[in-house]
This record gives C-alpha cells, sequence and structure tokens, in this order.
C-alpha cells in the first residue's frame, strides 16, 4: 500500500491548521472588540466557509488562485510558481474551510472570559502584552485547543474544495479522502476499505482528544467549590 | 493625599455623573446595585474611560478630558479590590502576588507581604483551592505589594457567606488603618459603610449627592435615596402645610413636627423607632389604622398598615415594627392605633 496520501493529508491538515490557529485567534480577539454592526457583518464573513458547500469554496479558490485568473496569473509572473493542481493547493482549501472553527471556538472562549481578570492585571501595572499571553490565552486554554483539534480534523478531512483545487494525481496532491474516492471509482473496494479505517481511526483519536479537553475544563470547577 | 473626581459618561439609558473629593479618609460611596458604583471605581482606576471629565491623584492629573490626559491604568499606581476578587486562575498564590511588582524589590517585599497577610505554607496553592476569606487576603496582598497610593474596594464581602463577613471586616479594617491613605469603599450595605467609612456619599441613578460625615447620613438624611438606604422603611411623598405641620400624601394624613417644615419639602421619612403603639390619652400624630398584613422576622414582628381616617386614598401602607421581646398584637388585631413621635420627622427636599 502507498502511504502517500496519508503523508500529504497530515502535511496539509498540519500546515494549515498551524495557520488557523493564529488567523482564527487574531481574528476571535479583535472582532470581539469591534462595534456590534461591524462585529456582524464581519462574523457572518468568517463563518461563511463553514456552512458553504466545499465545492463553492473550491469555486472561489480558483476563481482568486486559478492561472488564468488576476492573482493567480500575476503570482504565477512574479514568482514563477503555480498554485492549483499542487501539494499545497490543498492547504489554501482546508484553511479555508477549517478557520471558522477555530475562530468560532476561540470567540467563545474569549467572550466567556471575565474581564475583570484583565482589568485587574492592568491596574496592577501588567501590560497588555504580558496580559494577553499570560492571562488571556491560558484562561481560555481549553476553548483555544478545542478550536485547534477541531480545525485540525476538518482540514485532514477535506474533500470537496481541495478535489477542485488541487485535483487528485497519485504520488503528488493525493489526499487519503481523494484517494477514498478515486479507489471507489475503479472499483478498488478492498484498498479503499483499508484508507476508510485509517481515516475512522485518525477521526476517532481526534473526537477522543476532543471529549478529554472538555471533561478536564469542567472538572476542576466544581471539585473547587466545595472547600470554598 | 487626596482624590478629585468629576466626571461624566453617558450609557445611553443610564448616565454616570460623580463628583466629590476625598482626604486621607475612607469614603464610603453607598448605592443601589446597578446606580453606577462599580463604574466609577473602573473609571478612576482607568479601566473604562470616561465622556469627560477630570480625575486628580496626589496632584497628579490622571484623567483630563479637555487637556486630552488619559493614564493608561498601568501607571495610574491604583489598588483597585475587585468584587469578584479576580485573582488569575492559571497561578499560584505566589505567582499572583508577583505578578504586580518589579523585578528588583521581589523577594523580600514578597516575603514580607506573605507573612503580613498570613498566607505563609499557601504559595503553592491556585486560588480556586482557597476558602473566600483566603481568595480576598491573596488579592489584598497581591494590590499592596505594588504600593498604590490609593485603595478601591468594590464590595469587598459580597462574594462571602454572612458568618464570614464579620471576621474579614475587622481585618479589613486594620488593613485599610494601616494603609493610611484614601480609601474609596463601594457597598449597598449601610452598616457595612457606618463600621468601615468616615464619611458617605449617596449615588443613586449615576449621580451622587454631597459628601457627608456618616453620622450625618443616618441621622439626617437629605434626599429620598439617602432615607432609603440609611434603612429607613416608612417615605412618603409630602408637601408643606404650615411651620409644623406637613401633609403626607401616600398615607393621606397630616403630621405635627415640632422642627420647623421647611417649604421646599418633597418627602417625609419615619424611622422605624419613631412609630409606636399609641398609649391610653395619646392624642398628637395618632393615626386609626388598619392591618393589612403581618410578618414575622428573626427579631421583628412586622406589620404593615394602611390609615383609616385619610383626606385622599392612601396609596402605600406604613410598617410597624415591633421588637420581640414586647408583646405583639393580638393575633386577629383588625386596627391598631399607632403615634408617630413629633420631634424626628425626616424632611427631605430631593
Amino acid at each position: 500500500m502507498d502511504w502517500y496520501p496519508l503523508y500529504n493529508s497530515i502535511r496539509i491538515a498540519l500546515v494549515s491548521c498551524g495557520i488557523v490557529f493564529f488567523l482564527g485567534i487574531f481574528a476571535a480577539y479583535y472582532v470581539a472588540k469591534l462595534p456590534r454592526l461591524v462585529k456582524g457583518l464581519l462574523d457572518v464573513v468568517l463563518t461563511l466557509p463553514l456552512v458553504l458547500p466545499p465545492t463553492v469554496v473550491g469555486y472561489f479558490l480558483l476563481l482568486l488562485l486559478g492561472p488564468k485568473h488576476p492573482f493567480g496569473a500575476w503570482f504565477l509572473a512574479m514568482f514563477d510558481t503555480k498554485l492549483v493542481m499542487m501539494w499545497y493547493s490543498g492547504i489554501f482549501a482546508a484553511t479555508v474551510v477549517a478557520f471558522p472553527l477555530m475562530y468560532r471556538t476561540a470567540r467563545g472562549a474569549f467572550e466567556s472570559f471575565d474581564e475583570s481578570l484583565a482589568h485587574s492585571a492592568k491596574t496592577l501595572g501588567l501590560s497588555n502584552t504580558r496580559i494577553f499571553w499570560r492571562i488571556r490565552m491560558p484562561a481560555c486554554r481549553q476553548g483555544i485547543l478545542a478550536g485547534t483539534v477541531l480545525a485540525f480534523a476538518r482540514a485532514l478531512g477535506e474533500y470537496g474544495a481541495t478535489s477542485m483545487i488541487a485535483g487528485y494525481t497519485p504520488g503528488r496532491t493525493a489526499t487519503i479522502s481523494t484517494t477514498v474516492y478515486q479507489l471507489w471509482r475503479t472499483n478498488q473496494e478492498a484498498l479503499a476499505f483499508q484508507w476508510v479505517m485509517v481515516n475512522l481511526a485518525i477521526s476517532a483519536v481526534v473526537l477522543l482528544s476532543v471529549n478529554l479537553l472538555e471533561r478536564r475544563n469542567t472538572a476542576p470547577k466544581t471539585a473547587a467549590r466545595g472547600e470554598a | 493625599m487626596s482624590i478629585s473626581v468629576d466626571i461624566r459618561k453617558d450609557f445611553g439609558a443610564f448616565k454616570l455623573n460623580v463628583q466629590f473629593e476625598a482626604g486621607n479618609e475612607v469614603l464610603g460611596i453607598l448605592g443601589a446595585s446597578g446606580c453606577g458604583k462599580s463604574m466609577t471605581l473602573k473609571c478612576i482606576a482607568g479601566v473604562v474611560k470616561p465622556d469627560s471629565g477630570r480625575i486628580v491623584l496626589d496632584g497628579r492629573t490622571l484623567y483630563d478630558s479637555k487637556r486630552h490626559i488619559n493614564l493608561p491604568p498601568q501607571q495610574r499606581r491604583i489598588g483597585m479590590l475587585f468584587q469578584n476578587y479576580a485573582l488569575f486562575p492559571n497561578m499560584t498564590v505566589l505567582q499572583n502576588i508577583m505578578a504586580g511588582c518589579e523585578k528588583a524589590d521581589r523577594p523580600a517585599r514578597v516575603q514580607e507581604v506573605l507573612a503580613k497577610f498570613r498566607l505563609q505554607g499557601l504559595e503553592k496553592h491556585k486560588p480556586a483551592q482557597l476558602s473566600g476569606g483566603q481568595q480576598q487576603r491573596v488579592a489584598l496582598a497581591r494590590i499592596f505589594v505594588t504600593k498604590p497610593k490609593i485603595l478601591l474596594l468594590d464590595e469587598p464581602f459580597s462574594a462571602l457567606d454572612s458568618f464570614l463577613r464579620w471576621e474579614l471586616e475587622m481585618e479589613l479594617a486594620q488593613r485599610i488603618r494601616e494603609f493610611g491613605a484614601t480609601t474609596l469603599l463601594v457597598s449597598h450595605d449601610r452598616d457595612e459603610i457606618h463600621r468601615l467609612c468616615d464619611s458617605v456619599c449617596v449615588l443613586s441613578n449615576g449621580t451622587n449627592e454631597l459628601c457627608v460625615r456618616v453620622r450625618d447620613l443616618f441621622k439626617n438624611p437629605r434626599s429620598f435615596a439617602a432615607a432609603q438606604l440609611s434603612g429607613c422603611k416608612n417615605i412618603s411623598r409630602a408637601s408643606y402645610v404650615s411651620e409644623n405641620e406637613v401633609f403626607a400624601q401616600d398615607w393621606g394624613v397630616r403630621f405635627h413636627s415640632a422642627k420647623p417644615v421647611p417649604k421646599d419639602i418633597r418627602y417625609v421619612a419615619i424611622r422605624a423607632k419613631d412609630i409606636l403603639l399609641a398609649k391610653e390619652g395619646d392624642r398628637e400624630n395618632v393615626l386609626h389604622c388598619a392591618v393589612e398584613t403581618h410578618f414575622e422576622e428573626l427579631f421583628y414582628h412586622i406589620y404593615m398598615l394602611r390609615p383609616l381616617k385619610s383626606e385622599n386614598e392612601p396609596t402605600r401602607s406604613i410598617r410597624l415594627d415591633i421588637e420581640k421581646h414586647f408583646p405583639p398584637l393580638p393575633p386577629n388585631a383588625k386596627t391598631v392605633r399607632i403615634k408617630i413621635t413629633a420631634d424626628n420627622l425626616l424632611f427631605l427636599n430631593k
């Protein structure tokens, strides 16, 4: 069995998850501070990829990155690099599709953050950067971790947009999900089943870790109440 | 050591407009919940920006809208104790206390504060493992380590069970005395203010009244809000009748007053201790009332009464408190005669 799709899937998922981690937290932190109207509008735009069919996302990505469209053509001319139909094209698809999961979860965590902690830190003289990294982030750690895991899982399972923007080239752009479809289409049912099992195993591990994170999130609080 | 505050902020439905000065004393800010007490402290601390005004602490301008000065909270040197103490949950007691102190004087100063607040042995605990009282001590230790110029206390006991309060209050009273500089204490509890503060300023609906000595507020409140917050249960709209007669509109009755009635009177208030059961032969300020309801408290019987011979339909009841070591009214009493002391009617003009 050729393990390239597994390697490629994980590579794409890791890179896009890394990008989404910072972008999602950044967006969540700044959107939460905006006035209500702007916030509502931006929120719709940023969450849209979650509800749009992945093929529609793929269509938009092709419009942006395709070599026959302005930005893609310019990029090709400038850097001699094609943005579509390469292994890293999957990163673009996975990033856009996984972004809302990170953004939403992180925003939820930031919104439930007790602002008086930041206020008291300020009166104690802590700089705003320190407050963000030493107080806000640790307090929202569980939510941010959960968002990261969900984003990773979503990036790993990306099919629709990926198949449009990266296509399926064995050994080059194949991912687990595009491989499963290709094997099924070409009647290699047994091999397809093996890849399905691989995918199931990864998803199970991911969901299990989300559950563990959530349990750790709620457990200490209830334990502490009794003593106080 | 002094602070002068003069700030305004518009919250739409609610407008904050606060002006006061405080010297080397404990100034209480007394108000019902939602009247803008905490918001005032937050503006002074600098975590909320007022729309306009000025805040000066010991001659240092912290905020001045006209001169576009707005010092960040980090530079204001204000120690604020938050209602829920705002301890950092991810840090230990020691880390919490060290969070605010400069590196150079760390070890010695931290040890000193740990000892003072009896926190030795708890250094490695997380806030969630501490009792409410210990949490308050950590929060105070964390504040004192930064050597603040003024202390702001936001409802310091509201997060505690009532039986814990007393002990903590005595401890806090001592800390405030040791601190020696201006302290602002926000509370809705008149007894707390009475015990801990030198002067008090009543805040209602975002606007404050003049600051007065604590004793004066309780002896002689000037406004409806002050009377209510100082614990007066019987307050009625009122109008001037003559030099020594006042008409209480909500009860539909006239009272004779031993003190002169001011012409601009708007409310009359009667302390519970000035409403007595009438004796045989009493004539002045005697009301014949119907008993509406009866409640029993731990130490009091409470009767809600409605005057029978009123000039207009009464819109409010009169509350009569009888201490339990006196005999209560007979269980089936339908009416009762009460007497209002003429010496101690409170006249309010706002």
